[in-house]
């Protein structure tokens, strides 16, 4: 306990169960919040999106056995995204280890390659060592999540507190200040190209180095796209914004993507839903790339300068030798391709048409973005419902968009808002969810019910596993294999159990007002939009095609 | 497709070897033969493993164990002239009409014959793995019973 007190932890979000009652004996004579959960990857889920919107360290708390393994899920979305979590698990004591005891499982194992490191404590005497070094992973280098794993005869006794050492690693000494000659060959690159574009993903977030990212961008006149990690990176409605790359990227972004002679990709780690055909990504470009894990460079795409390093360290060096440097009449020079790139902006841009009753999905997403102002942190669930968030709010500032973007998990969006909310008690947290994932951690409204924590829900209900059956209508000729999902509760009724507030749109003109009427309502509210069944989210390319090879509307 | 052989100085703790094995298979890479066993420092282990790739999965397999937390050092025997050893042991058939010849086969490998029976020899051979392979070819033909053989294992050479 005081090691996590002196971690700076002020937030746990847990679940209890028999080994790990002596912690919670203890928790209750400190002043740190503990969130009770109704399931333990919600935990996990909620301290990752705690993590992201604080800029800190989430923590969950579990028992042993069952409660080790529901939060396998939780740490393999944290770990694919970067977020730094501790995940403090109960395990049986030491002399039961291994006998198939009673809640037994071996989590250290289970969790090995989803985390970025884990321990099993084997000593009273290690905990506040082990403790304090799985903080200094978990939020050092490339972030990620860590898991200590505690058998209850280890925290049953009592030792006297010492304060643990200042972490050594030998083994572990991430690179943060990028090689200058790197630099240098990328400020040579940039004076030679006529046709540059950035790519910024999740590690600028990471880093804090939107504001240099910004900097680059305005300063040369580049635009930048994002991967959906990235969202928020760079403001959406400035003029040098793309949009959103790959799969369900904007036309432009993709476009631009393919015609650029250099890509300056940072923080990012070339996913195959944004490369698509990698040997048709960016084939006319010098690719530079900046990450701060060499395993992120050359992995999926060969590069022409690879650096390793923080992109805010890297950002802020180069933008300090391009200051020095003359680089011309940089307006005039990109004219021709910033107009290249407004040809593409008028010509396909992301439409939907508001016709009739039938609620279109994006209509909802649209409306959402215009009443909040763009201004609230919006968590999604996973399916068409985060690609339309992720298309139709335009995000100005990072940390405002929570996603499970690499795992892509379900269920994700609710306790994840939960999570955003008890970080931000005074900002508007909107979970968009789709009815099939929504359920996948419903039981979450009561966590949000006993804690007052007033987060909005938008379901865009279209009784389908939405993004499943877009892949059946294109690519399996309608044939709509168990994506219907026939039955499922009344949502508001559902939400009213849970003691939260409910609210229902079916026609068009309804989702202005019952949007309003949700998100002025006090303490959490359930809104189920009834929308288009058979809405598809375009542009869309189809899985391994070159990403130029987009199906549009 | 290129063979590779690396040497990794790894924490000597449990579970290590388990996360460098759960690498290769979980990354889908290739484990052809591997060695483990404590240094001089007792705190540190060596491991000598053989591995195959291309160029960007050689290079991606070191960045990778490089990233484990338990792994100290990464060296690639590729950069260095090393010496390379392996060690069999080979219980082969010896009817009398061949005892002469196998024993004088272990003559010409400069090995061992580290046990004798009525009916076979068990030889111990150590060397790179072209003359551990030699003398298995040679050996074949008289029927080897039985066979253990270690990894390779590598150390680079010191400059003079």
């Amino acid at each position: 306990m005081n090691t996590l007190k002196e971690e700076g932890v002020d937030t746990i979000f847990g679940y209890p169960g028999g080994a790990v009652l002596d912690i919670y004996d203890a928790l209750s004579q400190t002043d740190i919040r503990h969130i009770l959960v109704r399931h333990e990857q919600a935990a996990v889920h909620a301290a990752d999106a705690y993590a992201r919107a604080k800029s800190t360290v989430g923590v969950s708390l579990v028992t042993s056995g069952p409660g080790a393994t529901n939060t396998v899920t939780g740490i393999a979305s944290a770990y694919c995204d970067s977020i730094p979590l501790v995940v403090l698990t109960g395990q049986v004591p030491r002399p039961l280890i291994g006998n198939d005891a009673f809640q037994e499982v071996d989590i250290v194992g289970i969790t090995r390659p989803c985390t970025k490191h884990n321990y099993l404590v084997q000593s009273p005497d290690d905990i506040a060592q082990t403790v304090k070094e799985a903080f200094y992973i978990a939020r050092s280098g490339r972030p990620g999540p860590v898991l200590v794993d505690l058998p209850k005869d280890i925290i049953n006794t009592k030792v006297t507190y010492k304060k643990p050492k200042p972490i050594n690693i030998r083994s572990y000494k991430p690179t943060y200040k990028p090689n200058i000659k790197q630099l240098k060959r990328i400020v040579t690159l940039l004076k030679k190209s006529e046709r540059p574009m950035i790519f910024a993903g999740g590690g600028i977030i990471l880093s804090e180095a939107s504001n240099e990212l910004i900097k680059l961008a305005n300063t040369l006149k580049i635009p930048v796209t994002t991967s959906l990690m990235g969202l928020g990176a760079f403001p959406g409605d400035d003029p040098l914004w793309l949009g959103m790359i790959g799969m369900h990227g904007t036309y432009r972004a993709n476009m631009s993507t393919s015609a650029c002679d250099l890509m300056i990709a940072v923080g990012v780690r070339f996913d195959d839903r944004v490369t698509g055909k990698t040997d048709a990504f960016a084939s006319q470009a010098n690719i530079v790339h900046i990450d701060i894990d060499p395993t992120s460079i050359r992995k999926n795409i060969n590069v022409n300068v690879p650096v390793v390093g923080d992109c805010l360290q890297t950002l802020t060096g180069l933008n300090e030798i391009i200051q020095k440097e003359d680089f011309g009449n940089i307006e005039k020079r990109r004219l021709p391709w910033l107009n290249q790139i407004d040809e593409w902006k008028n010509d396909q841009r992301l439409a939907y048409d508001q016709k009739g009753d039938i609620i279109k999905p994006q209509y909802v997403i649209d409306k959402l973005y215009e009443l909040t102002k763009g201004d609230a942190i919006i968590t999604t669930e996973v399916g068409q419902n985060q690609m339309w968030a992720a298309q139709f709010y335009h995000f100005k500032r990072p940390n405002r968009f929570i996603t499970s973007g690499g795992l892509g998990c379900m269920g994700f969006g609710l306790p994840a808002a939960i999570g955003a909310q008890v970080a931000s008690p005074n900002e508007l947290v909107i979970d968009i969810a789709g009815d099939g994932s929504i359920q996948m951690n419903i039981q979450e409204l009561a966590t949000a019910v006993q804690f007052n924590l007033p987060v909005k829900v938008v379901i865009l209900n279209n009784e389908y596993l939405g993004m499943v059956r877009q892949w059946q209508e294109l690519f399996y000729k309608k044939n709509y294999v168990w994506t219907h999902m026939a039955c499922a509760p009344d949502f508001v009724k559902l939400a009213q159990a849970y003691g939260a507030k409910g609210f229902r749109a079916k026609k068009a003109k309804d989702v202005v007002p019952t949007l309003k009427k949700g998100l002025e309502a006090k303490g959490p509210v359930v809104m189920d939009f009834r929308v288009a069944q058979e809405e598809c989210v375009y542009p869309m390319v189809p899985a391994g095609a070159p990403i130029t090879e987009m199906l549009l509307v | 497709m290129e063979k590779r052989i690396l040497s990794l100085l790894v924490d000597n703790k449990p579970g290590v070897l388990s996360r460098i094995s759960g690498l290769f298979s979980g990354r889908g890479f290739n484990i052809e033969s591997l060695c483990v066993a404590e240094t001089n420092d007792p705190g540190v282990s060596r491991i000598t493993l053989v591995t195959e790739g291309d160029d960007m999965i050689l290079e991606q397999i070191q960045k990778q164990l490089n990233k484990l937390i338990n792994v100290i050092k990464v060296i690639d025997n590729k950069e260095k002239p090393s010496i390379y050893r392996e060690m069999l042991l080979i219980k082969v058939t010896a009817k009398s009409t061949y005892r002469a010849e196998i024993l004088r086969i272990v003559d010409i490998f400069r090995c061992k014959a580290v046990d004798v029976g009525p009916e076979h020899y068990t030889i111990e051979v150590t060397g790179d793995e072209g003359k551990i392979n030699a003398i298995l070819n040679l050996l074949r033909p008289m029927g080897i019973k039985e066979i253990a053989r270690t990894g390779t294992i590598a150390l680079a050479r010191a400059s003079v």
